[in-house]
């Protein structure tokens, strides 16, 4: 029984369609989260669920009512803004309890309410602040606590981390998940931050210039994206130009030298050849377990990230003039382990299920290149 | 000179802050300035301070400031007051109203910088050609004036003159207005669309957000922009000057008076007077600080 | 799988019966943008009026545009308005010279000294022109520093005067303009160069303070030539005292000029507004009241 539901949203602004076919429908109580870079119409969209903006086609309901062109104050859903928007001139009790007092429930009601708030957000006591002496991680969870307050049906969230330091959005995250669990709210988080969105949420929406690319689990998200949109944006991806040498066994060759994925490739190319997508983490130093796919190459670099060393190989010398690919592949510290030297040749491995294919060949120039790194 | 030497502190990082020895010598670097100001600004002042305390003779006396009792002098400052406490507050709401106009409410935006540039040109145009131009429109021989007797209203006749206190106000709203409308742009700028938003979400009315959230927010930069504007009017003269040859009673024209080696034939009085201003125009500096750092605050 | 992947062209839902195009806003908005409308029309009409008047005034005269041709014959125009200008300049030259050295100097080395002088910056609001031109000539109307006893003394001392009158604006404007600039790192790298405090400042400082300078000094110079009280007073063949005795005796002419000097007003504050586009401060501005 969906809760909020989207139905063939849209937004135009003059010629330019800001939010295309958007079609969602959430259970009362989870947490679904926007994700995608900037100007994918996430923001919009749920502006729209809020009211600021009119959709120019679809439907928006809530709990079976349809809310898609009430008026803002009529909408009881309660949003959380990037920038706080705390009134400067009311305290903390005065911002988190003016949702009810303009509602003119009675004074003795808006304490009680607003004390609890208060506790929630860890900052009991502290409701005569004014904002502008709150850190800015304490300024949010009021921001939070203010949305709460008229206790709405749907809670959204518009980047509401993204001008904090790492630590306190660490923290901050946790706060906001667990409150959200603690009252079973339905909540809509909006995020370009791939880590948030799949840490916090029980779905995760990505989208991409106006469009839904797929909806779906972390964790769907993360191993099985049906778009390279998808598998570029979440997590680091390699991406590999193959030649397809046997359709139907998903047997492909990388610069001459062959290997299997589990996937078969359904349209996939039109000239032969493939994008081959690995995850860095599902390659290994070594010949590997048998039946495992193995490629030997030139190491070109190896990148010390921590916990993590990220090692990048060539494979082959290139053909047809175009760059050779190559590979990077995550292993996990140690301080044992011996790495190779930097233009050794050797041997990585890796299991059929852990690639899969994406799509046509792709300009090898960017192919090769690590996918998800920011330009 | 200061701040070349480069110190070491304890860790052996450099430091660059000037030895003590040298502290006295960064003083000289202000030392135009101040000597410039306590020539032209600060002497004078302090002249004008001790000589309201003196009599003709050259001794102490508090008499000039008794003397402020005098009918005419007490009406000046009635007056004065009077004027700049209207203007400032029509041309406070109205400028507001303006500014909020082609700001705010969805004027286009072309509007906006066309009324900050003419308000620019308009807040400079007092003085004489002001007082010119409205004699020109709305004096006995006015355009307007003309005009409408044409169609049969005649103003002068029932009443009205510009060269009353009215007309003076009606004639320092001219730059009033624009005055309020340059200061007050930058606060309406700094309302946050956001708040709008955020109220609305509440579930907040139009009105509630205006009573809640928008004025108490503005407060600080509205009063301010008015107690300026206060100000501003207190101290005109040339306009004043031009439109009455001095018909009106104001404080500005009896020190002007005085200049002319006029009436009071007591320097002691004049200095008296013009202490007097510089009081209320002090308080009004103090009071618009306070509240500048409050809309500050909140509309940074 | 269980992904709901959005694929291939957008699909308009059929019969969504609020599919009506919406406004992107408040469409309920709408009757109240009348009312913001009629305020500003009513402003525009309130400040276009005298100037219409003014403007039809001047073309009373016989034959009408005589007025205005009057103007180009008429010596005392151009004698004053040239007078009040290279006053103008003059007032221009000396409060940047101080103002600069000073602003950059408090931001450099004295950061505590700022309200002080940030105060005293402030006072000529407190002194308006007709308090310190008497509070001048009070002071300086006898030996042992009589100003006032020859033209060259009461010039001097009227630009002395229109500078302080400039130190709200000049400040303010040569303030922002510093803030702008890294000028620790600039004169730290000037200094490690070999530079003085006058090659910093007149090579380094000074030109990249070019637009708030400009702005500064198109202001200073509007508010001097339209000065009438300390002019006045102090008896000095400015262009406002000109433009005030000229209706006795001329007074179609004397709407003419008025005019022209509303104009001259306008073209300096042009010069202010293209040159002080993008910077987010605007400094209040009056002169002449």
């Amino acid at each position: 029984m969906a809760f909020l539901e989207l139905t063939g949203v849209q937004k135009m602004f003059g010629d330019v369609a800001a939010v295309l076919d958007f079609n969602l429908a959430t259970e009362k109580g989870e947490f679904v989260s926007f994700l995608g870079p900037s100007g994918c119409g996430k923001t919009t969209t749920l502006r729209m669920i809020a009211g600021f903006e009119k959709p120019t086609a679809g439907m928006i309901t809530v709990d079976g009512k349809d809310i898609t062109f009430k008026s803002p104050n009529q909408r009881n859903v309660g949003m959380v803004f990037q920038s706080y928007a705390l009134f400067p001139n009311m305290t903390v009790a005065g911002n988190i309890g003016f949702g009810l007092k303009v509602r003119k429930r009675p004074k003795a009601e808006i304490d009680r309410r607003v004390g609890e708030l208060l506790e929630l957000i860890h900052l009991g006591g502290r409701g005569d602040r004014y904002p502008w002496q709150l850190s800015g991680g304490q300024q949010q969870r009021v921001a939070l606590a203010r949305a709460l307050a008229i206790e709405p049906q749907v809670l959204l969230l518009d980047e509401p981390l993204s001008a904090l330091d790492a630590k306190i959005r660490l923290v901050l995250r946790k706060e906001i998940r667990a409150i959200q669990r603690q009252l079973g709210i339905t909540t809509v988080y909006v995020t370009h931050d791939q880590e948030e969105a799949l840490s916090l949420s029980d779905r995760v929406v990505v989208m991409s210039e106006g469009r839904i690319e797929q909806i779906g689990t972390p964790s769907e998200i993360y191993n099985f994206p049906s778009t390279a949109f998808v598998a570029s944006f979440v997590g680091t991806l390699n991406l590999v130009n193959a030649g397809v040498i046997d359709a139907g066994a998903g047997r492909l060759s990388i610069e001459g030298q062959e290997v299997r994925t589990a996937r078969v490739p359904g349209d996939a190319s039109t000239d032969g050849r493939v994008t081959l997508a690995l995850r860095p983490e599902g390659i290994s130093l070594g010949e590997g377990a048998t039946g495992s796919n193995r490629l030997r190459g030139a190491v070109e670099d190896i990148n010390f990230l921590g916990s993590i060393v990220r090692i990048r190989i060539r494979i082959g010398e290139g053909t047809n003039g175009e760059p050779p690919a190559t590979v990077a592949l995550d292993t996990f510290n140690d301080p044992h382990l011996k790495l190779p030297d930097v233009d050794e040749v050797i041997t990585i491995s890796f299991p059929p299920d852990a690639s899969f294919v994406l799509g046509a060949a792709r300009d090898q120039a960017t192919a090769g290149v690590e996918a998800g790194a920011e330009v | 000179m200061t701040g070349s030497v480069v110190q070491m502190n304890a860790q052996g990082a450099p430091t660059a802050r000037p030895g003590r020895r040298r502290f006295g010598r960064t003083w000289l670097g202000l030392a135009p300035f101040a000597i410039f100001s306590t020539l032209f600004l600060l002497i004078p002042t302090a002249y004008l301070v001790v000589g309201s305390f003196q009599d003709p003779a050259g001794d102490l006396t508090l008499q000039n400031y008794a003397d402020l009792s005098d009918p005419v002098i007490t009406n000046a400052y009635a007056t004065s007051l009077e004027i700049s406490l209207v203007t400032a507050v029509a041309g406070g709401v109205y400028g507001f109203l303006m500014a909020y106009a082609v700001i705010s409410a969805g004027l286009p935006r072309r509007l906006r910088s066309g009324l900050m540039t003419f308000s620019g040109v308009a807040s400079n145009f007092a003085g004489i050609p002001l007082a010119l131009a409205f004699i020109f429109t709305i004096g006995r021989t006015g355009l307007l004036t003309t005009f409408l007797d044409s169609v049969g209203i005649r103003p002068y006749e029932s009443g009205f003159s510009l060269y009353t206190k009215v007309g003076l106000e009606i004639v320092y709203f001219y730059f009033q207005l624009p005055l309020m409308i340059l200061i007050i742009a930058p606060a309406i700028d700094g309302l946050k669309q956001e708040w709008r938003e955020a109220s609305e979400n509440m579930g907040a009315t139009s009105r509630q957000y205006w009573r809640y959230v928008a004025l108490p927010v503005l407060m600080p930069s509205l009063l301010g922009a008015m107690i300026l504007l206060f100000g501003n009017a207190f101290g005109a003269q040339a306009t004043a000057y031009q439109l009455t040859g001095g018909f009106i009673n104001l404080v500005p024209l009896l020190i002007g008076n005085q200049l002319s080696g006029d009436v009071l034939h007591n320097v002691g009085l004049g200095y008296a007077l013009a202490m007097g201003m510089v009081a209320i125009l002090g308080i009004t500096l103090i009071a618009y600080s306070v509240l500048q750092r409050r809309s500050e605050r909140w509309l940074r | 799988m269980t992904a709901d992947v959005q694929a291939g062209a957008p699909a308009i839902p059929a019969a969504t019966p609020t599919a009506a195009v919406a406004t992107a806003g408040r469409p309920r908005r709408a009757p109240w943008r009348i009312l913001w409308w009629l305020i500003f029309l009513a402003g525009v009409a309130y400040f276009t009026l005298p100037l219409v008047g003014t403007l039809a005034f001047s073309l009373r005269a016989i034959p009408p545009l005589s007025a205005y041709t009057d103007i180009l014959t008429d010596q005392q125009f151009f004698t004053s308005l040239g007078y009040s200008f290279v006053v103008g300049l003059l007032t221009i030259v000396i409060s940047i010279s101080l103002m600069v050295p000073t602003a950059f100097w408090v931001r450099l080395r004295m950061p505590r000294a700022r309200p002080a002088v940030e105060y005293i910056t402030l006072l000529p609001f407190v002194v308006p022109p007709i308090v310190l031109v008497f509070a001048l000539i009070s002071t300086y109307s006898h030996p042992p520093l009589p100003f006032t006893h020859t033209d060259i003394g009461s010039t001097a001392l009227l630009v002395c005067g229109y500078v302080v009158l400039s130190f709200p604006y000049m400040y303010r404007a040569v303030d922002v303009g510093l803030r702008s600039m890294d000028i620790r790192a600039l004169t730290e790298a000037s200094q490690s160069l070999g530079a003085n405090w006058f090659t910093i400042l007149t090579q380094v400082i000074l030109p990249n303070l070019r637009v708030a300078l400009l702005s500064g000094a198109f202001l200073t110079l509007a508010i001097v030539i339209g000065e009438f009280t300390m002019a006045n007073y102090l008896a000095r063949p400015a262009f406002a005292p000109y433009l005030s005795l000229l209706g006795s005796n001329e007074p179609y002419q004397q709407s003419a000029v008025a005019l022209v000097s509303f104009g001259l007003t306008w073209v300096a504050m042009g010069f202010i507004t293209i040159l002080g586009r993008g910077s987010r401060s605007k400094i209040a501005v009056t002169g002449a009241r």
